[in-house]
């Protein structure tokens, strides 16, 4: 799961990370409020305002911006909530943005990288950090691998402070700098543990020029991005609560709630599948015979004939849909449930033009545990399934399913 | 001999009396799996409905009951306490089936468990295996001697089946079906796609050796490299089938492996050329991020390593049959 950045931000606060002064805007008329508040606060004529979406490509799209002034913060603002932001992540129609982040924007000195994710090959939590932040990490990571520097966090002690200490020396730190760097460092690894994060990123992490009042300068997180084990959020009501449905793709929200997973694609051939690997194979499957699939759907394991039949609503709710491949190899599924299912959905679906069953070609492999009692209940409804071929195996029914579209 | 379980290997189920545990269980032991008994804390002293004795604890079960092997069916909370405490146990093979374990419970459950072996390695005893979580678990397939409708009259009385899949696609190196008298272990990251390589190589007249699920979470028990030395050291394991799919570098390390170590011939297939990147595909491992765990890089590194590519899912048997010399 993922969240906006100002949870990011308020988030990151709540365990002790210095962050800039902001407010949340939803509303253009607050805006000229909220950046004299920021201001007097901050002691800069400068504010960021930045839309609240997950898709990234806001700065291009003409969604993040400097104000220096009320006039203009309430300029920037009418913009940003009354247009759908565009970008390379967004596909054409974009997005609604409903809310925006009011910053104080800051001088920077030096930019910052700083994450904890779980190194898989090592199975450990692991602390990347560089001094060349602010810039795309992957690119840092291709053509100047010695510029990122790991530390493995212990399973049980976490990120000990020796180690902080060492990766803020390392990232060329000095005097107060490394103390404030190694609080913040021990911050994000407690917050990383604590809420069961599968990345949790600083970048920028930012180090401000000399003042008087600091005059080794400060350490601040400017832009934070966090993403949570979904296999964990059960002992995380708070973050439960930071869930953003607007986000998310209806159809995928609708499919989670019968224990369905679903992901939409570009192509015009609908999968049904048990089990997330044969799944994935399906699709490259069909892929393979020329065809382009439209969804990825894992029926899982244990699914009821109801979670079946809404599965061929949802895949059904595409209207690029032109072919069903259902692909079952039974092993806690029985085939006799996804069978049942099956002739469900097709006595039950409504088409747009009033009438009842599937109007598209449906092609269904059945294998593995009942499957004899399964292909008996597809037999016996075959007048309810008039577009229904059956299939050998997985290469035959992606070939007729691609051949039939 | 196949590795991981035998015939003989004596498995209990932790979380026998939920609703998984309890077909499952049941699944194994009309196959003819030597099921010993179950674990459900309270239930301790009451039977399941196949007979089964019921223990409050895993120590319990030892005491009583002796099983080299356990399967793990408690709910996601608690999943990585009921691996910690199999291996408190002394339990030799722990296959955890539950999914959706929260990742950092692995991460300290690999910790432990690492710990352990390196002081059961120190002392001269053998590590304990842990199989998953998330997985369809292990089986030594049988030659069918029984209908399966029973406990009393199991499927076969020479195999070894610890978890979820159908036992009836496997074969046997002995049975009629078997025609080129080969056996080929398996190994996966994914269950139904374990289940349709079985499938594919039984109907090309392959048996089986072991198939081993290692499940599709990002930090787990046994992976691919481990898989792998077990079926090189296996004289009844004639060649290897690896399936893998988009997400870490498992496959890559693998790849290293089999170059370096593996003399007998392997297919390979990797799941998900098509999916696109930045996707969760359903296993919590199967995500490409920074470049990184792509279908292609896999693909190339197992080619290199000289193992035989099968192209789509539907090929994985043949692919298996042309990396024997048997095609």
């Amino acid at each position: 799961m993922k969240i906006h950045e100002h949870q990011a931000r308020d988030l990151l606060a709540s365990f002790g990370v210095p962050v800039p002064p902001a407010h949340l805007c939803t509303n253009a008329q607050d805006a000229a409020r909220l950046y004299k508040e920021i201001t007097d606060q901050a002691g800069t004529d400068l504010v960021v305002v930045k839309a609240q979406v997950h898709a990234g490509g806001r700065g291009k799209a003409g969604f993040v911006k400097l104000v220096r002034s009320a006039d203009e913060a309430t300029e920037a603002a009418t913009f940003m909530l009354t247009n759908r932001m565009v970008s390379n992540q967004t596909g054409p129609e974009g997005l609604p943005v409903s809310k925006l982040l009011m910053a104080a924007g800051v001088d920077i000195a030096h930019e910052y990288y700083l994450a904890i994710t779980t190194d898989r090959a090592t199975r450990q939590n692991v602390l990347i950090a560089s001094a060349e932040g602010g810039v795309d990490i992957e690119e840092v990571a291709e053509h100047n691998p010695k510029a990122i520097l790991k530390t493995p966090l212990h399973p049980l002690l976490g990120l000990q402070p020796h180690q902080a200490r060492e990766t803020a020396f390392r990232l060329g730190l000095k005097g107060k700098q490394v103390n404030q760097a190694v609080k913040t460092m021990t911050a994000l690894a407690k917050c990383f543990l604590a809420k069961d994060c599968s990345i949790a990123e600083i970048n920028p992490l930012v180090l401000t020029p000399p003042t008087d009042a600091h005059p080794d300068g400060q350490i601040l997180a400017i832009d934070a991005k966090f993403n949570f084990d979904d296999n964990a959020l059960f002992r995380h009501p708070d973050l439960q609560a930071l869930f953003d449905p607007a986000e998310e793709n209806p159809a995928e929200l609708r499919a989670a709630s019968h224990g369905l997973t679903y992901i939409a694609l570009d192509g015009n051939i609908g999968c049904l599948v048990n089990g997330a690997g044969l799944a994935m194979a399906t699709m490259d499957t069909i892929k393979h015979h020329g065809g382009e699939p439209a969804n990825f759907l894992d029926v899982g394991g244990s699914a009821s004939e109801q979670a079946v039949t809404e599965a061929f609503n949802i895949i059904l709710s595409d209207e690029r849909v032109q072919g069903i491949l259902v692909n079952i190899f039974g092993g806690i599924m029985d085939c006799a449930v996804i069978a049942q299912g099956i002739v469900n959905a097709a006595k039950t679906y409504k088409n747009n033009d009033g009438s009842t069953g599937f109007q598209v070609p449906l092609v269904v492999r059945l294998e593995g545990t009942n499957v004899e009692a399964g292909r008996e209940i597809l037999k016996q409804a075959s007048a309810s399934l008039p577009t229904l071929q059956a299939a050998t195996d997985l290469s035959d029914g992606a070939r007729k399913v691609t051949v039939a579209i | 001999m196949a590795v991981l379980v035998q015939p003989d290997t004596k498995v209990i189920c932790q979380g026998i009396t939920g609703a998984f545990g309890a077909v499952h269980t049941k699944g194994c032991h009309r196959y003819g799996t030597r099921m010993v008994g179950g674990v459900t804390p309270g239930k301790g002293g009451t039977k399941d409905a196949n007979g089964l004795p019921i223990f409050d604890s895993v120590k319990q079960a030892v005491e009583e009951a002796a099983p080299d092997a356990t399967m793990i069916f408690v709910p996601p909370p608690f999943a990585g306490d009921a691996i910690l405490e199999a291996a408190d146990a002394g339990i030799r093979l722990i296959c955890a089936i539950t999914e959706g374990v929260p990742v950092q419970d692995m991460v300290r459950v690999r910790a432990v468990l690492d710990e352990m072996n390196n002081a059961r390695r120190l002392a001269g005893h053998a590590p304990i295996v842990l199989v998953g979580p998330n997985c369809p678990g292990v089986i030594t397939p049988g030659p069918k001697t029984g209908s399966g409708a029973s406990g009393d009259d199991p499927y076969t009385r020479g195999g070894c089946k610890i978890g979820i899949m159908p036992g009836y696609i496997h074969t046997h190196r002995s049975e009629a079906k078997c025609t080129t008298g080969k056996a080929v272990g398996i190994v996966s990251r994914s269950g139904t796609l374990t289940y349709e390589a079985v499938w594919q190589t039984s109907n090309l007249g392959l048996a089986q050796s072991t198939c081993i699920g290692i499940g599709g979470d990002p930090v787990r028990g046994l992976d691919h490299v481990g898989c792998l030395e077990l079926f090189e050291n296996d004289p009844d394991t004639d060649g290897i089938l690896m399936i893998g799919e988009i997400g870490g570098s498992d496959e890559e390390a693998a790849a290293s492996y089999i170059k370096a170590n593996v003399k007998k011939p392997v297919a390979a297939f990797i799941a998900g050329r098509t999916a696109p990147p930045g996707k969760r595909m359903g296993h919590a491992g199967a995500i490409i991020s920074g470049g990184e765990g792509t279908a292609e890089s896999k693909i190339d590194a197992l080619r290199s390593a000289g193992c035989t590519i099968a192209e789509t899912p539907g090929d994985m048997g043949q692919a298996m049959m042309a990396a024997m010399g048997l095609s």
